[in-house]
């Protein structure tokens, strides 16, 4: 068939958009850092290298690593497919609402977080007898409270778009609804749900301030270390060795995802409404589990709201009124409004990026691709945009300032960075969130659309669109989310007269004065209020306004 | 067909890309927002700025600068002392700007050292020699401002408890301040960091590992940042916390005055003397601007903005100080001290031995 292969070049090119974004501004700045720490001065200083590994304060360090992300993996996942059931799948009042709360605390800043968690632990605080103040209890709660968000939204928006008559044709046919859940819904979550915890676990392995502020100084990751070893004693090498085993590490991942995913035949979900149904007397245990999971999640965050109302154990809105100032002393270059500015204007260039791209990338990567050697290729295109979640957000800023210094790519001081940065990390969540849905759709209903004379673009938009416009949202809404919420590179290359709003935060934060603290506090909830709303909205939109896509 | 479509995607997504990447550089470029106009400014009349994150000063004292000289600051902040230092280092040769501010005495030697600095050094005001740094790294590093960072007590705390605040380090691993002092810790925290020092200091490289034993046996609470030991743990500090003994800085009871007292105050026998500097950097592309920038920090219009904006003292003797800072905010007569290049020598040795033993 002659035609294939302007169609192939086609993929090609439409590949190339993503990869030559993804090669200079991560593959060539984490490139950079690791070559100088292990070629430095123009040869290389290998010796030695990998006796970094048997280190005890690194070898600490992996391990700790290792076992706090598998089980806060493990328990974000368990927790969050039945809470995706209760707010994406049953009629219950309010679930709107519940919605928005649960993934607030996924871009509250870690650091406003780590002092509302460590308020409510403390010895005089409310869950003081619990005990688990600077240890790693408190590191694992954390981790849940900020992922969860990850696990519920990416299975439930595609549990929401599930055709309901396949489980109820199971029911009829008397199966009971645990039997139902095992052999119907969940083979058809399953590529959703492993997406969510390989996502979740590259968090969890990549956490830095959740460790740092609950973890006191007791705990260090691979992460932690590679700051350390980064910023403060310039041991470049030995980062180097660690940001080597953090990449293989993701590699072995994606991978098990990956053979974890297509052990058993894919199933295939009808492009149905989907549909909410009335809530059940045998939902009881997920609904006792989403409760106390909202309740979990409300906690800190009621912590942080009485507290922004209050100065001196005062009720008061001073709070909210002193984000128009610049903070007690001068603290802040600009009002806490114009960051917030700061921070929607480069939200929506990150979002436009990373959604664009990621659309790209997901409908390249869900193709069947017709010979072995094309399936390992589009795997191996899926994994590779996973990698920036796997790397130390401080090795791609360093790498950033020593590889984009010369023309055409000196962008070094280029507020161009910071969008791209936040998209980077944005870029594979919108793909683990499209991806499953795309692979979901019945292959047959192309074949079908493509026989009876549709192109390609069209049977995209009339068999996949309806499918994929849910999950579309959801994932637009969660890079703006990323965006909005994301310190580690934006701290990195933010100017200060045009700070986003965590990085106000966290200046208000470090200064004394309680004042500043209290602006922290409002700013906090203003950014989470704002977002959960935001992201609401987004959702909110239906399809036909996409039809023009 | 087929593949026309499909690269006509390409081409949407690729526009779109450019598109929405160009809105934010004009909007971050428009001048009448940022009041700097770094983009109209012709590169030889801009002066760029590299320092830490703790940098604050008001844009009318950088207008007063750009008035006196014609030149125009643009500031490029990250991190701590410490990532402005390994930036330096790391970008020998391309440098991200022409002047530097924000190194520290902790961390000086390593910049010095590195050669990424260019010699030059003005006329000191009158006190300033005193922070001066020692041989060839006194070429490079012009002292700026100072600060200590000492132990602070909330007396307040301890008159409502009617115990004797502490008055030393040793009183700090004695059973009546068991599970009563926070400090930040010394491998992600600067002011962490000084603690240690003052500890290395006083107890000497062999004693100090036996203090911070008695220290942590004695419940001393150890935060990651300045921050939560402030805001969570301290009785005086952003929040309702249960202790009333922090690491912190000297200029801290500044914060805490009710009327005419502070119900905090500073430990000096703890201190240990922290002194910013201000460099040139090598290969800067407007070396004429940079240095007037480093005489500018040395003239009186900043020197007297230091304590309000960024908590330290100007190295001017005859810059007044805010009134506050003149009554609550007291300079030790003897820090102590550890030699710069010591502590380059030493720093992942003693960070390595003091998490050993804090983490015990």
């Amino acid at each position: 068939m002659p035609s294939r292969w302007p169609r192939r070049a086609a993929l090609t090119a439409l590949a190339l958009i993503p990869l030559v974004f993804l090669a200079v501004f991560f593959v060539l700045p984490v490139g950079g850092m690791v070559l100088r720490g292990l070629h430095p001065d123009g040869s290389w200083a290998l010796g030695d290298t990998w006796s970094v590994l048997s280190r005890p304060p690194e070898r600490q360090a992996l391990w700790f690593t290792l076992w706090i992300a598998v089980l806060g993996t493990a328990l974000t996942t368990a927790l969050g497919v039945p809470v995706a059931y209760v707010l994406y799948r049953l009629r219950l009042p309010g679930r709107r609402v519940l919605r928005g709360i649960v993934v607030t605390p996924f871009v509250l800043p870690t650091v406003v977080v780590g002092v509302a968690f460590r308020t409510l632990l403390v010895q005089s605080g409310p869950l003081g007898f619990l005990n688990i103040d600077a240890s790693w209890v408190a590191i694992l709660l954390a981790l849940v409270f900020f992922n969860l968000a990850v696990v519920v939204r990416t299975v439930g928006a595609v549990w929401e778009g599930l055709d309901p008559r396949a489980e109820e044709s199971a029911a009829a046919l008397g199966a009971s609804p645990w039997q139902v859940f095992r052999t119907v819904t969940l083979p058809a979550l399953r590529p959703s749900i492993i997406s969510a915890a390989s996502v979740v676990f590259l968090f969890c392995a990549t956490a830095f301030g959740v460790v740092l502020i609950l973890g006191g100084t007791r705990y260090s990751t691979i992460e932690t270390q590679i700051y350390l070893l980064t910023t403060n004693l310039l041991d470049l090498r030995s980062a180097a060795v660690l940001s080597i085993v953090q990449l293989l590490a993701v590699v072995v991942l994606l991978w098990g995802a990956e053979i974890a995913r297509s052990r058993k035949q894919r199933t295939t979900v009808t492009a149905g409404r989907g549909g909410l149904r009335a809530v059940r007397f045998s939902d009881a245990i997920p609904l006792a589990l989403t409760g106390l999971v909202v309740l979990f999640v409300v906690a800190p965050l009621a912590t942080l709201v009485v507290r922004s109302l209050q100065i001196d154990g005062v009720w008061t809105l001073d709070n909210y009124r002193h984000l128009a100032s610049d903070g007690a002393d001068n603290a802040l270059l600009v009002p806490v409004w114009q960051a917030l500015d700061n921070s929607w204007r480069i939200a929506i260039d990150a979002t436009a990026m990373a959604v664009v791209l990621g659309v790209i990338v997901s409908v390249l990567v869900t193709r069947r691709g017709s010979t072995r050697h094309t399936r390992g290729l589009l795997t191996a295109l899926d994994g590779a945009f996973m990698l920036p979640l796997g790397i130390s957000a401080v090795t791609v800023g360093f790498g950033f300032l020593i590889t984009l210094n010369h023309p055409p790519l000196d962008l070094r001081s280029s507020p161009i960075l910071i969008p791209i940065a936040q998209a980077l990390v944005a870029l594979p969540l919108v793909v683990r969130t499209l991806a499953p849905a795309l692979r979901s759709t019945d292959e047959r209903q192309r074949q079908a659309a493509a026989a009876l004379g549709a192109s390609p673009l069209r049977a995209m938009v009339t068999v996949d669109l309806p499918v994929v416009w849910r999950p579309l949202l959801a994932a637009t809404g969660f890079a703006l989310a990323v965006s909005l919420g994301e310190f580690g590179a934006t701290s990195f290359l933010a100017q200060p007269d045009h700070p986003t709003l965590p990085v106000v935060i966290y200046a208000l934060i470090g200064h004394p004065g309680a004042v500043n603290f209290g602006m922290a506090l409002a700013g906090s909830v203003v950014l989470a209020g704002m977002t959960a709303l935001v992201m609401g909205l987004v959702e909110r939109l239906h399809v036909t306004s996409m039809g023009a896509f | 067909m087929r593949a026309t479509h499909l690269i006509a995607l390409g081409a949407v997504a690729a526009v779109s890309l450019t598109g929405c990447s160009l809105s934010s550089t004009t909007s971050t470029n428009d001048p009448t927002s940022t009041g700097t106009g770094s983009a109209t400014a012709p590169t030889n009349k801009t002066v760029t700025l590299v320092t830490h994150d703790s940098w604050v000063a008001p844009k009318s004292l950088l207008a007063k600068f750009t008035a006196q000289t014609g030149y125009v600051v643009k500031v490029s902040s990250s991190g701590d002392a410490g990532q402005v230092a390994n930036q330096l280092v790391l970008t020998k040769g391309s440098p991200v700007g022409d002047v530097t501010f924000g190194i520290d005495n902790t961390f000086a030697t390593r910049v010095t050292d590195a050669g990424v600095l260019d010699d030059y050094s003005p006329a000191l005001p009158d006190g300033a020699s005193a922070y001066a740094l020692k041989g060839a790294a006194a070429k490079q590093l012009t002292p700026i401002d100072f600060s200590d960072v000492c132990v602070n007590v909330d007396n307040a705390w301890f008159n409502k408890h009617k115990l004797q605040p502490p008055t030393s380090l040793d009183d700090l691993t004695k059973p009546a301040y068991k599970n009563l002092f926070v400090t930040p810790g010394a491998a992600t925290s600067s002011p962490g960091m000084a603690f240690l020092l003052s500890t290395i200091s006083k107890y000497g490289t062999s004693g100090w590992q036996g203090y911070w034993k008695k220290l942590m046996a004695n419940g001393t609470k150890v935060t990651s940042g300045w921050s939560d030991a402030w805001n969570v743990d301290y009785t005086a500090g952003g929040g309702k916390g249960d202790r009333p003994i922090i690491l912190s800085y000297n200029s801290d009871p500044t914060t805490t005055v009710k009327g005419d007292k502070s119900s905090t105050s500073a430990l000096l026998n703890t201190c240990f003397q922290s002194v910013e500097y201000a460099g040139v950097i090598k290969g800067a592309k407007n070396p004429a601007g940079a240095k007037a920038f480093v005489r500018f920090m040395l003239g009186s219009a900043f020197q007297k903005a230091l304590p309000p904006n960024m908590y330290v003292f100007p190295v001017d003797k005859r810059v007044p100080l805010p009134a506050d800072w003149k009554t609550f905010a007291k300079i030790p007569a003897k820090p102590w001290s550890v030699p710069p290049a010591e502590i380059s020598k030493n720093r992942a040795t003693w960070l390595q031995q003091w998490q050993d033993v804090t983490a015990g």
